[in-house]
């Protein structure tokens, strides 16, 4: 390939290389941010594409049903998290062709690229799951998983006045594996809150063996489980939701009743991700390289957050944390150097437990979770309740509007995992 | 870590039954550790989903989790369950000597 191909000319005429990020999302304006703060001058032409321009909080979502938060105050304007020299297409990806570096879009133009940076995330795919979305659909049954979902469950868990509950994940991979538990804690607290958790019966059912992935978490979010009165039915594999009979069929015929039932869909890549031969698996993640992050198939391709098949949690702090790395990669890509391959897996996630407390968990691809404190012997306590954990939790939110989005490194938390502080040896 | 005899050679197994190393498993031990699963006869379907199995572990090295196996096997889920009753994905990488497959976290 010549030097030209890989060029364009700015409006100033200047000969100038093109970074083409999909998604207007977490991924998506980070790495965008960072890129351009990397790459000031204008031989470096950075282009953001999303279908919408609403950025959800998306941790945000988990206290809407709750009425801790409104829907309205977790969204902004996806354009306005992008500093100023970062273009923004408010438009649909049709597909991409990796073979001719050419991203063809929903208005039938085409936008080619010399680096490309897959940030659409992941989608819920609700209709893979015969009668999920059919009879009792978001009259009984519900996701707090998108924004609509979350609001319309608030106004169901005002008017629920008893009965079973249960909350249930379909099948792995979903973001924030940790949310589901969160919600049955806070359930346990607003049904104490407002008077009727006696009458109220709580059950969280997993494909998992356990409550969580990793054992020595799996074994503490069990007891929290148990200590709030919420049953738990593990190795359920969700083949069918009947929403007018109230019940749960795994695909093994077992049955779980509800009267009102949570449920996190199963997840899927963007929808165009499948239309592009050779990007994405058959999930519609893109497989890239667990430390680099750069794409299996082309060398010209990255992934970044959810939109990514590496083997760790599709979760904001995962993102956080590949940020970093990307960036650099995408620069050292461009100049010919050789990629840094340092990403470790690294997550760390706060656990609302109700009743203004959390739960803080730190992790990477080798070290599972464990007690300890983060990210020193005298920060936060890990995988352990405090009011502190919540205060994080809380403090979190103006945190990624104003550091994380714009690509600031957070006070305290670096990209690779911290061990100072954790109890290695507990490891049974 | 510990022992397993399947068609009188000993091999090694984790704890909940996986091939250490997939490399000494044979086709001729796979009826036994059905056996093992309380999968009495191995049908040519079985077969189909096993070697589709382990088929992707050597490509991938991993084997697909039951809705990617659904996806891709050209069995659909119902079936492997029918199939395999105790959990397709585990149970099929367990008799087709291959590790766990690794679920996503």
């Amino acid at each position: 390939m010549t030097l030209l191909a890989l060029c364009y000319v700015t409006q100033d005429g200047i000969m100038a290389k093109r970074i083409v990020i999909l998604g207007g999302g977490t991924g998506g304006t980070l790495s965008a941010n960072r890129l351009r703060r990397l790459c000031p001058g204008n031989d470096v032409e950075i282009v953001v594409v999303d279908q919408n321009d609403d950025h959800v909080y998306q941790p945000g979502l988990l206290f809407v049903p709750f009425g801790l938060t409104h829907s309205t105050e977790i969204v902004r304007s996806r354009r306005h998290q992008l500093h100023k020299g970062i273009e923004f297409r408010l438009v649909p990806v049709e597909r991409v062709d990796i073979q001719s570096d050419i991203v063809h879009l929903g208005d039938g133009t085409e936008l080619s690229y010399d680096a490309l940076v897959v940030a659409s995330g992941s989608v819920l795919v609700e209709e893979e799951t015969e009668g999920l979305t059919g009879p009792g659909w978001m009259e009984k049954v519900f996701t707090f998983y998108d924004v609509g979902g979350a609001a319309a469950l608030h106004d169901a868990l005002e008017g629920f006045d008893g009965g079973r509950l249960v909350v249930n994940v379909v099948d792995m991979p979903i973001k924030c594996p940790v949310a589901p538990l969160e919600f049955c804690f806070l359930a346990d607290w607003f049904f104490q809150r407002v008077g009727i958790r006696d009458r109220v019966e709580l059950t969280y059912v997993t494909p998992l063996d356990g409550a969580f992935t990793k054992p020595v978490a799996a074994k503490a979010l069990a007891g929290l489980l148990e200590e709030k009165g919420v049953a738990l039915v593990t190795e359920f594999n969700t083949g069918e939701v009947d929403g007018s009979a109230g019940r749960l069929i795994s695909y093994d015929g077992r049955e779980v009743g509800f009267d009102l039932a949570v449920v996190v869909p199963l997840h899927g890549g963007a929808s165009y991700v499948a239309r592009s031969p050779g990007l994405g698996d058959e999930l519609g993640f893109v497989p890239v390289d667990e430390h680099t992050l750069q794409s299996m198939a082309k060398p010209n391709v990255f992934a970044i957050g959810d939109a990514a098949g590496v083997p760790t949690s599709k979760a904001g702090s995962v993102t956080h944390f590949e940020g970093e790395i990307l960036v650099e990669n995408v620069r050292r890509f461009l100049a010919g150097e050789p990629l840094d391959g340092s990403f470790d897996g690294h997550t760390n996630c706060f656990i609302e437990t109700g009743f203004g407390k959390a739960l803080l968990i730190d992790f990477n691809y080798d070290t599972e979770p464990l007690p300890g404190h983060f990210p020193t012997s005298v920060g936060l306590p890990l995988l352990k309740e405090s009011r502190l954990n919540h205060l994080g939790k809380l403090m979190f939110q103006p945190l990624y509007w104003h550091s994380l989005l714009p690509g600031h490194d957070l006070p305290g938390v670096g990209t690779a995992m911290p061990t100072q502080g954790k109890h290695i040896q507990s490891v049974p | 870590m510990s022992s397993a005899i399947y068609g009188g050679t000993t091999v090694e197994v984790n704890d909940e039954g996986f091939f250490e190393d997939p490399g000494k498993w044979t086709e001729a031990m796979a009826p036994e550790i059905a056996k093992a699963q309380g999968i009495d006869v191995l049908t040519e379907h079985h077969w189909q989903v096993i070697k589709f199995m382990r088929a992707e572990y050597i490509e991938k090295g991993s084997g697909p989790t039951v809705r990617v196996l659904g996806k891709t096997s050209g069995v659909s889920i119902k079936e492997l369950y029918q199939l395999f009753p105790k959990g397709p994905a585990k149970t099929a990488a367990k008799i087709a000597g291959i590790p766990k497959p690794r679920g996503c976290i």
